[in-house]
């Protein structure tokens, strides 16, 4: 936690030296001239309200992509059959560029909410597949076998012996897949949506406002490593536990 | 029972049998690894497989135990089974009360306890299995075969990679619950010393594809 403190102070003193070398607030301002425009759109509540529109939408990609690259994840690892029909698309999905589904969902399903999550969605559900495929191949066929000679329950199999098996795959997937969905969404809103944190960046680019494209961006990135360490690497932990004893 | 004549074994001897055997034929694609393997166990009685190594001794087990169900020929098998393999084959992410519980849903803790006791290791339940010693995992892993009064043991070279030492431990203690639970045992060893001592009954594996002999 200290070493990862001033790292991020490192940064900030960075960035003040290059502020000051560059000389120039139009273009890159020093840290401290943010903080009253900042204190000005929190109260305002355009900050929360943008902050708030794009969370919902990361939060929607992320459960949808989880549920969606999870269960195809553990049918292609388990059934082979399956497997080898579903991989080829599974590359040209993975090979896809954001850009191009972003634009293709806009265009067929219209601009609105529904495109967004969809084309989000879409974007991240092949890469949790990949890993959580890798996860269901490597299930312990012994563990397998003890089950089905005990005559383990099927319920009880899959949330003892198989998911925290999964559960490292599972954990690195979501943890990869934030990290990606709230960038997808900022371009998705950047490009045909009147909300979010995204919208309010592409607003003040036409404006060349660096010191608001600065603020929103930075509230945003600050939420989620918040949201990593406080929820994310936690329930990593958690599920190490065992390992760790 | 209809399948007293296909078993060539008399009416009387099958009626106390808790599992009966008859593979017809078992192959790994073009690979025909056993052949007319036909045998009956009965209540308490303790069979040990033996043969030499590669022959289809665990190929065997895993038809016994439902683990492998391609093949030719019928096995009835009781629902109430234990099975021993060569490594512990625990729930390392489980405690160890768990490793026992998870399986055995009708046990509450305190009969997993009581099983963990019989065993020796009965202060280690709140562990997980990473923290016990090889040792302690196998009995454990035996803990967790008779927790449940099983109709049909089965055990594959339980001791095989074990010191001599922790292999006699291992032996006598699972010679002792054998006794006291009395189920089916079938097992299969390279050791004649332990066949001698465990088994009533040796069967042999034999020939290609194996039989028994
Ligand atoms: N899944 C499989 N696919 C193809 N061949 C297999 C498979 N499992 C076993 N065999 C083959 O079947 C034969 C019997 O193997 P098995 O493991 O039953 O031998 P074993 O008697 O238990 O030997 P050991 O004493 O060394 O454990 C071997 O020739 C092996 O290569
Ligand atoms: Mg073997």
């Amino acid at each position: 936690m200290n070493v990862r403190l001033a790292s991020l102070i490192g940064l900030l003193l960075l960035w003040i030296a290059a502020a000051w070398i560059g000389n120039d607030p139009e273009v890159l301002p020093m840290p401290g001239a943010l903080l009253s425009p900042f204190w000005a759109e929190l109260a305002s509540g355009t900050l929360p309200y943008h902050l708030a529109m794009t969370l919902i939408r990361v939060l929607w990609a992320f459960a949808l992509a989880m549920a969606a690259g999870v269960t195809l994840g553990l049918v292609m690892g388990l059934f082979p059959r399956v497997d080898a029909w579903l991989d080829p698309w599974l590359v040209v999905f993975l090979n896809l560029p954001a850009l191009v589904l972003i634009v293709l969902c806009y265009l067929w399903v219209g601009l609105n909410e529904t495109a967004l999550i969809l084309a989000v969605t879409l974007n991240k559900i092949p890469n949790v597949t990949t890993i959580v495929r890798e996860g269901a191949r490597a299930l312990d066929p012994d563990l397998k076998a003890m089950a089905q000679v005990y005559r383990m329950p099927r319920a009880t199999y899959l949330r003892h012996v198989v998911m925290p098996q999964l559960a490292p795959f599972v954990a690195a997937a979501a943890r990869s897949g934030v990290a990606v969905i709230w960038k997808i969404v900022l371009v998705a809103e950047f490009l045909g949506r009147s909300s979010g944190i995204g919208f309010q960046i592409h607003l003040y680019f036409q404006l060349f406002d660096v010191v608001h494209v600065l603020i929103y961006s930075l509230s945003f990135i600050a939420v989620m490593l918040l949201v990593e360490w406080t929820m994310l690497q936690p329930w990593e932990r958690r599920v190490r536990r065992w390992r760790t004893a | 029972m209809d399948d007293a004549a296909t078993l060539g074994t008399p009416g009387a001897a099958l009626e106390n049998c808790v599992i009966s055997v008859d593979v017809i034929r078992k192959s790994f694609g073009d690979s025909h690894v056993l052949r007319d393997i036909r045998f009956a166990v009965e209540k308490g009685e303790t069979v040990a497989i033996r043969g030499p190594s590669g022959i289809g001794k665990t190929t065997l087990l895993r038809l016994i135990a439902g683990i492998d169900t391609a093949f030719e020929g019928e096995i009835r098998r009781p629902d109430a089974m234990a099975i021993v393999f060569q490594e512990p084959t625990l729930l390392p992410w489980r405690t160890v009360s768990q490793n026992i519980t998870l399986v055995h849903p009708e046990l509450d803790r305190d009969s997993a306890r009581a099983a963990l006791e019989k065993v020796g290791i009965g202060d280690k339940a709140d562990l997980f299995p990473g923290q016990l010693s090889l040792g302690q995992q196998r009995r454990l892993s035996l803990a967790r075969a008779f927790a449940a009064r099983p109709d049909l043991l089965i055990l594959d070279e339980p001791f095989v990679s074990l010191d001599p030492l922790l292999a006699e431990e291992m032996l006598t203690l699972t010679e002792a619950l054998i006794r006291e639970y009395r189920p089916a045992t079938i097992f299969v060893t390279h050791d004649a010393d332990e066949a001698a001592r465990l088994s009533d009954r040796i069967l042999t594996l034999g020939g290609a594809p194996a039989t028994l002999v």
